[in-house]
């Protein structure tokens, strides 16, 4: 029998790669089928043209924002932050991009869940996306919590909101992204039995309230996580975090025993 | 216009022989790779290395990328032999790809009782990672130097009747002496070479980049260093040499065949692309196929070193 590659590594046609504020872009792209079968919460790895004056060597993970199996398409949300980024940032429509993946352990929904509470900060937005449409077509409800330090860096709005979901707005610049206000918000979903999971990427102070109200209330979830890695594939070994496994300390690596951990069980 | 109709990538090392002369280097490898690269087209599998004792690793970042190559300390996380014998091994069973099985241990001791749990069925070769700190020889590792690879090479010899590889350090200054004291100590092949000590330090906080400060660079960028070593050993011994540092392509491969290596191993370009080992294997075949060269083994050692012309200066003083 021919081999077949689950994983791919391939030259992706780019469509559109567009600032979507001051600090993100949206980069969509057409790809292979096995690459446009990526799953929430998996990632790729993306060989990153060269900016001027910086060679970045390595491939650099990305967590899927959208994909289209009908259209081979491929969607990253990410924030110009590094030599890897600032690479991405000169693709144009048409260029090529080297990507590789689907990428590590994604997202597993429990079809008892009726309800989802999805709470994310930053580039972590991005990761919870692909969530809203699955949960759409599977009928269940999510209601997002974002932080972002100010009103206008919040990404993604438009499309939870386009797939149903309620979105809450929580941000530095007005006073209501502490601990205590995000975790007076998700009591409150509780209360109205509008949370049967949390789902979480993107803040270690969001994702130890969550735990807090999980251990105490019986509420499972789900973390997607983040790390330098290499390889991507579980070769290398350097993208490893430590996790509480029943009491004890246990090491996983990100990459291919995640992205997407056990809410409890992952170490801030 | 090119005569071979069909290339012979097969080649033969230290008793064992191989369908081509492509493999991965250990600890770029793993069983997951199987999800992007077709396993049954490989030389060989060479396992990251196993140690008897578990091992967490080295703190935390592990790697860091410099221009066309990476540094890495992972400090060789390993879950022990229970492990590799009870997980490992069965899953590369299922293939009919030789397995390599790389073993590290801090005593010379410690490396020929690896060797000998390990010389199991189902593993093809012992690659002894002589090239790791250990405790015997002050932080320094066995290929540091001709006797120490000659002591720990002796008591492995003794220890397995499967071909024994013998993996050395490009850290050392003698690399050609060290490569001599292998083989007379009864090596069946060695590996030219692990990666090469070197540091980077981080300008915002002035902090090393790596959490064990120091680490093993690897990637193209060491290529001609290595390169050179391969050269220089492939003067002074007859055991087959197996290149491995910062080979991304079949050129590279062919350069390193050329300079005396009997087979070559592929590391750090798999991160970069997982099917850099197989586009190898294809790349040297078209390699071969256009230079008309019947057999891959033609290239080992075919690097053309032309006896110096000594000037003719003989018109400065005519005859009289």
């Amino acid at each position: 029998m021919p081999f077949k590659p689950q994983i791919v590594a391939e030259l992706a046609t780019i469509i559109a790669n567009d600032p979507v504020n001051a600090e993100y872009r949206h980069l969509i792209a057409e790809c292979s089928e096995t690459a446009a079968a990526g799953a929430p919460g998996q990632f790729f790895q993306l060989l990153c043209p060269q900016p001027a004056g910086e060679q970045p060597y390595l491939r650099r993970p990305m967590s899927i924002y959208g994909t289209s199996l009908a259209d081979r398409k491929l969607e990253f949300l990410y924030k110009v932050t590094g030599a890897g980024t600032r690479g991405l940032d000169l693709l144009r429509a048409g260029d090529k991009l080297d990507i590789m993946g689907p990428l590590g352990k994604g997202f597993h929904l429990d079809p008892a869940w009726r309800h989802l509470v999805a709470v994310g900060r930053g580039a972590g937005l991005a990761t919870l996306a692909p969530l809203a449409r699955v949960a759409r077509q599977q009928g269940v409800n999510v209601t997002a919590v974002f932080s972002a330090r100010r009103p206008d860096l919040v990404v993604s709005v438009d499309l939870f909101r386009s797939q149903g979901a309620e979105v809450i707005v929580v941000t530095d610049s007005e006073a209501t992204s502490g601990p205590a206000n995000v975790e007076r918000i998700l009591r409150g979903l509780i209360a109205e039995r509008r949370c049967d999971a949390f789902f979480t990427c993107g803040s270690s102070r969001l994702l130890q309230v969550q735990q807090r109200l999980g251990h105490t209330l019986g509420i499972p979830g789900q973390v997607a996580m983040e790390q330098q890695m290499a390889c991507g594939l579980g070769m290398c070994f350097c993208c490893v975090r430590d996790f509480n496994v029943a009491g004890q300390i246990i090491s996983r690596r990100v990459c291919s025993d995640g992205p997407v951990f056990d809410l409890m069980e992952a170490l801030p | 216009m090119s005569r071979v109709t069909a290339v012979d990538l097969s080649v033969t090392i230290g008793g064992l022989k191989l369908r081509n002369p492509v493999m991965p280097a250990s600890g770029t490898f793993a069983e997951g790779l199987d999800q992007a690269l077709d396993f049954s087209r490989l030389g060989a599998f060479v396992t990251k290395t196993i140690t008897r004792e578990l091992r967490a690793g080295n703190p935390l970042p592990r790697v860091v990328e410099r221009p066309g190559s990476l540094i890495n300390a992972i400090g060789i996380p390993s879950k022990g032999v229970p492990h590799f014998i009870e997980e490992t091994l069965p899953f590369y069973r299922r293939y009919d790809t030789p397995l390599v099985v790389s073993i590290s241990a801090p005593t010379a001791d410690g490396f020929a009782g690896l060797a000998a749990e390990l010389s199991l069925p189902g593993v093809a070769a012992i690659e002894a990672n002589i090239s790791c700190p250990n405790i015997e020889e002050d932080g320094n590792g066995f290929a540091m130097r001709p006797e120490s690879t000659a002591h720990v090479t002796e008591h492995l010899r003794r220890a397995t009747s499967l071909p024994l590889w013998v993996k050395l350090t490009p850290n050392t200054g003698d690399m050609p002496e060290v490569a001599r004291a292998a083989e007379a100590a009864g090596a069946d092949a060695v590996v030219v070479a692990n990666t090469i000590l070197s540091m980077a330090i981080d300008l915002k906080t002035f902090k090393p980049c790596l959490g064990n400060i120091m680490g093993g660079l690897s990637g193209p960028a060491i290529k001609p260093i290595v390169l050179r070593q391969v050269f220089q050993c492939a003067k002074v011994i007859r055991i087959p040499i197996i290149g491995c540092g910062g080979i991304a392509t079949a050129d590279d491969a062919a350069e390193y065949m050329l300079a005396g290596a009997s087979a070559v191993q592929v590391g750090t370009a798999t991160f970069i692309q997982p099917t850099a080992i197989t586009d190898i294997v294809d790349g040297l075949e078209a390699f071969c196929m256009h230079r008309d060269i019947p057999r891959v083994t033609d290239l080992t050692r075919g690097v053309i070193i032309e006896e110096a012309d000594e000037p003719d200066l003989a018109w400065l003083n005519p005859p009289t």
